[in-house]
């Protein structure tokens, strides 16, 4: 059994450590907002944040999260109202979807650390998230967007 | 029963005249014996909306969606010409029922070619103008008055003269009795308040909160999960397995062989790869262990030497080159691509004795349901095909094999099973944008235009090798952009040669024109250079007949300021094309780095898609074809070894980036024509507008992709 914290509720799980927290997190817990993309951290789909900062869930084992709290795209906010998903909805930046729980959650932690981004730190938060869609360039207004969502009191 | 007969004869083929309703409907036997057509308290005068008596609109979308914004462009366009308000319309993902919700013009539940809304509009129109005439009609029955005397507006029938109103929900009884109208009257265009006006998407809420359901998402009670291992060689066949070591694994229940290879069937997908690691598998690789790239492109060489099949001859091309004039030539060579939608592929399949159900991120349902009831030996009715979200489509997901792994898989183990593949799984078991070789040779006349154009090109056909297109025959979507190329040449001459090794094809967004814009719009390019022409001007000069193109040309050079000074090392380069019925150019403004980088800064972009249903959704297509053209042309290659794709991974094979994103700028061109694509359009003419950029900057003509930065280095 591992314990670990998501969303805020503890659970324990029976699944081998070695098991990649997307693993558990989508299939054991099914919260299957957070998306498999390439198994090998290079696509960022699965990001989730550990403990407050941004991991790729499809590489990070389950023996390293035990007593950690992780935070999915479900757990982002309660009614899909942080300032990030606010911006992307103001933007528009969604087409077939599957990458932006990643983005969303890669950007989320991006404010978190840097309320007030430049268009360097976007790309240097954001580059290891693919979109094939290919909406970064509404991402980053979004980014831009959220930062001013977060300032004025959001 | 008045009403039914009508509906009866019309869906018959009463209302259609190329319009669509031409299709059944379902007719069930209500209580009292009559045959009626729709369930008490719901208005449904056809398959494509509803209204129930609480007044709520139910739309079906019958086009999967891919990215490409059909959940809200189809409710747009129902919406407004019913009458209804947008925001409170829901949408449902249509079923498989190829007789219900076919597409008019290409006659199966299958969606590629950007024909989404240019191939519904008027069907959908029609249907919801009907739908709208007869609430008006039950209205005007109800209070008396003639049906002139009543207007709908935002859900409602009004009688101004004596200001009543009637909800459509407080009509939906009486609509039912209604007589279908044959020719419903369309609104006339300033009466849309939605087509035409920048609409946000309506799936943005579950794809920002990770609710959405797509394909990989989906469970169903008592379901497991596989992962296939499959032939590294293209059509290769399992020899012998050894499951010992695979059935160990904690958590795998089965492994069974399935056409596509050994499928290990778990509890979960991370167990499967646990017992897809330990399977033995021996291979009998077949014939294509003989097939590589280098070998592919000898082959192509080879027959370029020799005459193809005659694609577009006017004039006498060849003649006016052998005429001893100086001859300008030049072979352009595109490598196979694979589609990499972000959602791999999968399906999840559950086969019962007597019914069959599918859930997948489908862009066919149609033939989905055909798989399924193929393999299952059920008709086609007892197979009900669930459409998810998909994770990308591009063209991938039109096809059927993921649809036989979920389906062989549940038939195989008598349980649900959800089939999923890696990413590894997906680049090297893909059906690949076709590599072609394509050799050019043109003269000019004293006045530098051309006097002469030749182009041969080889490579596979798609369509002939998905047995949609003869063998023998040129196949039209490999010639598709070069055979009607649009400028004025007054010999000129396209041959192809149909040269298939066997890699398995498929259709990669925007197919012939997502490499025949490259080669065409660079050669012109080229032509331009030889004659000491600005790029521009000398495309401008040739589009007399091609007013279409002209003008969307002349508006993305106008808005990207075109002549105009650049910041030190930045050039810019000019394409442009006609694909899936729309007409785009892109300028490109690029700089090449000391060590061969090329950097996009920017890409001005005009499109003539005619009447555009969604503009907003108009500028997220040309900017998402901008990055998957982008891609492409910068790092998209797949290479084959002994029969094996050597790309596994996006390490391997890239994607750009946001680091590397451009400001893509997207100018609407209204022309006032029949709506065109968007998902595809938007491609082909990126990678030549980079490339003459690159020229522009370097001198050093690309005419290989993907750009081979090495060759742009600068001591």
């Amino acid at each position: 059994m591992i314990s670990l914290t998501v969303n805020g509720k503890l659970h324990q799980v029976d699944v081998p450590p070695e098991m990649p927290l997307l693993w558990a997190i989508r299939e054991t817990l099914g919260l299957t907002g957070t998306k498999y993309g390439c198994g090998m951290a290079l696509c960022g789909a699965c990001t989730v944040h550990l403990n407050g900062g941004p991991v790729r869930a499809c590489v990070t084992p389950m023996s390293a999260v035990a007593g950690k709290s992780v935070t999915t795209i479900e757990g982002l906010s309660d009614k899909g109202d942080h300032p990030v998903q606010r911006a992307w909805t103001e933007v528009d930046v969604p087409q077939c979807g599957y990458c932006q729980p990643g983005q969303i959650m890669s950007a989320a932690a991006l404010l978190a650390a840097k309320p007030s981004p430049t268009d360097a730190d976007i790309d240097d938060a954001m580059s290891g998230n693919i979109c094939r869609c290919g909406t970064y360039q509404r991402i980053r207004a979004a980014i831009h967007r959220a930062a001013a969502l977060k300032k004025g009191g959001a | 029963m008045n009403a039914l007969i009508t509906r009866r004869a019309l869906l018959r083929g009463g209302l259609a005249v190329g319009a669509g309703l031409t299709v059944g409907f379902p007719v069930a036997r209500g209580a009292r014996g009559a045959a009626l057509a729709q369930t008490a308290g719901v208005f449904a005068p056809n398959q494509w909306l509803r209204i129930d008596r609480d007044g709520v609109v139910t739309i079906v979308n019958s086009v999967p969606e891919m990215g490409q914004g059909s959940l809200t462009t189809t409710s747009m366009i129902i919406a407004d010409e019913l009458d209804a308000i947008l925001d409170q319309v829901r949408v449902e993902q249509a079923p498989a029922n190829p007789a219900l919700y076919k597409n008019p013009v290409t006659g199966t539940q299958s969606y590629g070619g950007s024909r989404g809304v240019r191939d519904h509009l008027a069907m959908w129109r029609k249907a919801a103008a009907a739908a709208r005439e007869m609430l008006a009609q039950a209205a005007a029955d109800e209070w008396g008055v003639p049906v002139e005397s009543v207007e709908t507006e935002q859900g409602a029938v009004v009688h101004r003269p004596s200001g009543r109103r009637l909800l459509y929900g407080q009509l939906v009884d009486r609509a039912q009795q209604v007589p279908v109208p044959q020719n419903p009257t369309l609104k006339s265009p300033d009466k849309f308040r939605y087509i035409g006006k920048p609409v946000k998407r309506r799936d943005t809420p579950e794809k920002i909160t990770g609710r959405g359901i797509y394909g990989t998402d989906v469970q169903v009670p008592g379901m497991l999960v596989a992962s296939i291992e499959r032939c590294p060689v293209f059509g290769g066949k399992v020899k012998s397995f050894d499951a010992t070591a695979a059935t160990r694994v904690k958590g795998v229940k089965h492994v069974v062989q399935v056409s596509n290879g050994i499928a290990v069937v778990a509890d979960g997908f991370w167990t499967a790869l646990q017992g897809r690691r330990a399977l033995r598998v021996t291979w009998d690789e077949g014939p294509m262990a003989q097939v590589s790239s280098t070998m592919i492109t000898r082959e192509y060489e080879a027959a370029a030497k020799q005459p193809g099949q005659v694609a577009r001859n006017d004039g006498d091309a060849e003649k006016v080159l052998a005429a001893g004039g100086r001859v300008h030539e030049a072979v352009y060579q595109v490598p196979f691509l694979e589609h990499a939608c972000m959602e791999p592929m999968n399906a999840t399949a559950q086969v019962m004795p007597d019914a069959c159900v599918v859930w997948a991120p489908t862009q066919n349902p149609g033939g989905t349901q055909a798989t399924a009831a193929r393999l299952t030996g059920l008709p086609p009715e007892k197979v009900t095909v669930h459409t998810t979200l998909l994770g990308g489509g591009f063209g991938r997901r039109g096809e059927q094999d993921f649809i036989v792994d979920a389906v062989e898989t549940s038939k195989a183990v008598g349980a649900p099973v959800k089939v999923m593949w890696t990413r590894e799984d997906d680049i090297t078991h893909g059906f690949y944008r076709p590599a072609t070789y394509n050799l050019f040779r043109a003269t000019l006349d004293a006045s530098g235009v051309p006097a002469a154009w030749f182009t041969r090109m080889v490579g596979p056909g798609i369509l002939i090798q998905k047995g949609r297109a003869q063998a023998g025959t040129i196949d039209a979507a490999a010639v598709e952009a070069v055979r009607n190329m649009p400028y004025d040449v007054p010999n000129l001459r396209i041959e192809w040669t149909n040269k298939d090794l066997g890699i398995p094809l498929g259709f990669w967004r925007s197919v012939g024109p997502s490499q025949n814009g490259f080669i065409i719009e660079s050669f012109i390019d080229e032509l331009a250079h030889l004659a000491g022409k600005d790029p521009y001007e000398y495309r401008r000069a040739l589009l007399g007949k091609s007013p279409r193109h002209k003008a969307v040309l002349e508006l993305a050079a106008t808005r990207a300021n075109w002549g105009a000074p650049l910041p030190t090392g930045h050039t810019r380069g000019i394409a442009v094309a006609f694909s899936y019925g729309s007409y785009v150019a892109h300028v490109a403004e690029v700089s090449v780095a000391r060590d061969g980088a090329v950097r996009t800064h920017r890409l001005v972009a005009a499109i003539d898609a005619g009447l555009a249903v969604n503009p907003e959704n108009v500028k997220a297509q040309m900017e998402g074809g901008a990055v998957y053209a982008l891609t492409a042309a910068l790092y998209g290659r797949i290479t084959i070894d002994r029969g094996r794709v050597q790309q596994s991974n996006f390490h391997d094979y890239p994607m750009l980036r946001i680091n590397e994103m451009p400001v893509v700028e997207v100018h609407i061109l209204d022309s006032g024509e029949a709506p065109g694509g968007l998902g595809e359009p938007g491609v082909p003419t990126v990678a030549p507008a980079v490339c003459n950029a690159i020229y522009a900057a370097t001198g050093r003509r690309i005419r290989t992709l993907p750009i081979n930065r090495d060759e742009l280095k600068r001591a």
